[in-house]
């Protein structure tokens, strides 16, 4: 029997939409956003690399790649991926049911399980933001 | 139950790829704080820094790995993207089957691209 089929009817806004949902909806937006963004970079990343085995390093010289509008872009990418790798590790985490809690019965007040994983989420954050700073300071005295 | 696997091997990836990848940003991105793998002035992007890494086989074998786990991992995550907004089967079978010619493609010139380079630098050629 073919799976059932259903219409998307929020389309491309269903990715950043996150209404009335907590941080972590938009943490994973975020996520998928910086992920576009490094496959991008990557892909690209490959071609040009590649021609080294043709002994041409295009990175090198005084050319485009050496322009601050580029070192600007790479930081970017760096950023990206510093968030991307934390926050995946954090899905990682909580997709095996770590730092979630304990399933409990669901006796009116309801408590949501969020709060519970929002320590670990704070956590990814700061290390993204350490990797960040290094990245920056790393990058501004090169 | 493809699906479900494809998907915790897409999971392990991202897991491999946090090593791997991060050690590959940390020797290209803070090497004024580490300066790994670069004896050759701080530029880490160097010719004679990257000549040097091109040199060592676990380099050559490690960017092959990292090329097909990240290809692996950003192209099945770009597919999972693709396919939420319910498209129809025949657009989701083309958009598998270029995927997968693009990853296999670009994983021919990468594999390519570093055992030449790998060649060229124990070689000693000058570019």
């Amino acid at each position: 029997m073919a799976a059932a089929r259903h219409e998307n009817r929020i389309g491309l806004w269903g990715w950043i939409g996150g209404g009335r949902w907590g941080i972590e909806r938009y943490a994973y937006s975020l996520h998928r956003l910086t992920g576009l963004a490094v496959l991008l970079y990557f892909l690209l990343h490959i071609v040009v690399t590649s021609l080294r085995a043709k002994g041409i390093y295009l990175w090198t010289g005084s050319g485009f790649f050496h322009k601050p509008i580029f070192r600007f872009g790479e930081y970017l990418v760096f950023a990206a991926f510093a968030y991307h790798a934390c926050n995946g590790i954090r899905l990682v985490l909580v997709e095996l049911g770590v730092a979630i809690g304990k399933p409990i019965e669901p006796v009116f007040p309801y408590k949501t399980s969020l709060r519970v994983q929002r320590p670990l989420l704070i956590a990814v954050m700061i290390v993204a933001l350490l990797l960040l700073a290094a990245g920056g300071y790393s990058g501004l005295t090169q | 139950m493809k699906a479900a696997r494809l998907w915790t091997w897409h999971m392990a990836a991202g897991v491999v790829l946090f090593f791997v990848l991060g050690l590959h940003m940390g020797i290209m991105h803070l090497g004024e704080i580490g300066h790994w793998f670069a004896p050759y002035g701080n530029l880490a992007v160097s010719i004679a820094n990257s000549r040097f890494r091109d040199g060592m086989l676990t380099f050559t074998v490690g960017y092959i790995a990292l090329l097909a786990i990240g290809l692996f991992h950003g192209l099945y995550g770009l597919r999972t993207m693709l396919l939420e907004l319910t498209l129809r089967p025949a657009m989701e079978k083309a958009i598998t089957v270029f995927l997968l010619i693009l990853g296999i493609g670009l994983v021919g010139l990468g594999t390519w691209a570093a055992v030449a380079a790998h060649g060229v630098a124990l070689a000693g050629v000058k570019g």
